[in-house]
């Protein structure tokens, strides 16, 4: 089964005189676990960010789901999820009540509400805590409950842009073994941006390395280790190779700020 | 298929209850609300009515700027609205609601609409002090049934051209700045305090191009008991409806901004 569910051709974004991404061509088929990696400023981000129809391409083109993203936009987001970097639930609300708003936005039929509802709480391991306020949630939860929200729709593709920085180890496993599970269940393509290597190893098909808004490997983590030739390469080795430093949280004030924010609400 | 008319207003009102029951969870807001109207109408309306300076006609100068007052108070909490839109956007919940299929204009509307119905406490405490002042109010139920849908409206109004501004600066400092800049100039160029007939030319031009001076004629207009519309109330709700329109789809153009 190699129907693909992403295809991106020659898509590009500049901001001013800054190409931040530059004439990205790659495809990723149904059901597959696909990693963008890369430091920040490599074109991760505004790459997904085109993907999920938020910001529009200078040029190029990409289909999700068999729709364009610059002519089908609605049909689009119809197909997808995405969670941000950043915290996306509302603190002031209950679990259930940042579930109930996103089954009415994606049109949820009334009837059918309430068990999607159970079963997404029930799938993330929040039932006991879909009526407390998400405020009080520990980082992890709120993370599993992002994903939930993303997913109650079963959306055919699920957007995730760093979704375990600022986690601790126990944190992200679970986290991971949830995305996995979507995969498992409901066939779910998930293209997520991270930093962390290890994560790339353990839970990818596939990888593409950007660097300076270019893809400058792309292909299994065994397939760009042997690329290097001989034996034994690492993947961060591979990393350094293609993205020509090692991977570092890098970017300007804004970046790292955020970062740190994002990690201190989760933490 | 839905009706994209019938989606529309479904999604707008999905936003709107789920801005209203982050109320339900902390109330405090609504109390800090009533400070500024009570010190405007208990401090500085009793002075300035003992001073016999204004010349309000035939209503008292206090029953005069209780519906100015109203309208103050509207006006100060909406137009900081938009800060919340700055905060859910360094989130990332402003790019969540984005990547859903729900229209922009909704989006808008839907916040707009809930800061009009939060504003709908400040009415309240704005008709007890005025019940304590001794302001001759008309409870017709129909002028009270106007008082309410104008103070909602008004409140949707200045919410989303805060939503706008907010749009454009993205950042909470320079939000402030602009907000503060904003709401002393729309309070004084308009009718809230004072007849626009005292005014000069110049002021009295401007303030006829101020919606807050509508919101006010119309809520002195239904607020007070016999009390008469310098516009007409037809002609205040077409201005309000009209501004409050074309704001929400400047609004809806900018908000998609946000997330960028």
């Amino acid at each position: 089964m190699s129907d693909v569910v992403l295809e991106i051709n020659a898509l590009t974004r500049r901001f001013g005189a800054f190409t931040a991404v530059d004439s990205l061509t790659l495809s990723v088929n149904a059901g597959e676990v696909f990693s963008l990696l890369g430091s920040n400023g490599a074109g991760k981000t505004t790459t997904i960010k085109m993907l999920t129809t938020l910001l529009p391409p200078s040029s190029g083109e990409a289909r999700v789901a068999d729709f364009s993203i610059t002519t089908q936009a609605v049909e689009v987001r119809r197909s997808i999820g995405y969670v941000p970097q950043a915290v996306s639930v509302d603190g002031s609300l209950t679990g259930y009540e940042n579930l109930l708003i996103f089954a009415k936005l994606y049109d949820l039929p009334r009837r059918e509400r309430q068990a999607r509802i159970r079963e997404a709480l029930e799938f993330m391991g929040l039932t006991a805590d879909g009526g407390r306020l998400v405020s009080q949630y520990s980082g992890g939860m709120v993370r599993r409950l992002e994903i939930a929200q993303s997913t109650l729709h079963r959306p055919r593709v699920l957007f995730l842009d760093e979704p375990t920085v600022g986690l601790d180890p126990i944190a992200r496993d679970a986290v991971w073994k949830h995305l996995v599970d979507l995969r498992t269940n409901y066939g779910t393509t998930l293209f997520f941006t991270t930093h962390y290597l290890e994560e790339a190893e353990s839970y990818c098909d596939r990888v593409a390395i950007m660097h300076l808004g270019k893809v400058t490997a792309l292909g299994t983590c065994k397939e760009l280790e042997a690329s290097l030739g001989g034996d034994g390469h690492t993947l961060s080795e591979v990393f350094v190779h293609y993205a020509g430093s090692a991977m570092d949280s890098g970017g300007n004030l804004h970046n790292v700020s955020a970062d740190r924010a994002t990690a201190q609400r989760l933490g | 298929m839905i009706h994209p008319l019938i989606g529309f207003i479904e999604k707008t009102f999905v936003i709107t209850e789920f801005e209203l029951r982050k109320l339900r969870h902390d109330f405090t807001e609504l109390v800090t609300r009533a400070l500024q109207p009570a010190l405007w109408l208990l401090v500085f309306g009793q002075v300035f009515s003992r001073s016999g300076a204004m010349h309000t006609g035939n209503i008292p100068y206090l029953d005069f700027i209780a519906p100015g007052i109203l309208a103050q108070s509207v006006l100060f909490v909406a137009i900081f609205y938009g800060i919340n839109v700055i905060w859910e956007r360094d989130l990332g919940i402003v790019q969540k609601f984005l990547v859903s299929p729900t229209p922009r204009a909704a989006l808008v509307l839907g916040k707009g609409f809930s800061a009009g119905i939060r504003s709908l406490s400040q009415a309240a405490i704005v008709y007890g002090l005025s019940l304590l002042l001794g302001v001759k109010l008309n409870w017709h139920p129909l002028a009270l049934l106007n008082v309410v849908v104008i103070v909602v409206l008004g409140a949707t109004l200045f919410s989303t051209f805060s939503l706008i501004i907010a749009c454009i600066v993205k950042t909470r400092e320079r939000f402030m700045g602009v907000g503060q800049v904003l709401t002393m100039p729309l309070f004084f160029a308009s009718n809230a305090i004072y007849p626009t007939d005292i005014m000069p030319g110049w002021l009295r031009t401007i303030s006829h191009l101020n919606p807050l001076t509508y919101v006010v004629d119309g809520l002195r207009t239904c607020m007070l008991a016999g009390s008469t519309s310098t516009f007409g109330l037809g002609h205040d709700y077409t201005v309000i409806l009209l501004t409050t329109i074309i704001l929400v789809l400047i609004g809806a153009r900018l908000y998609p901004h946000l997330a960028t």
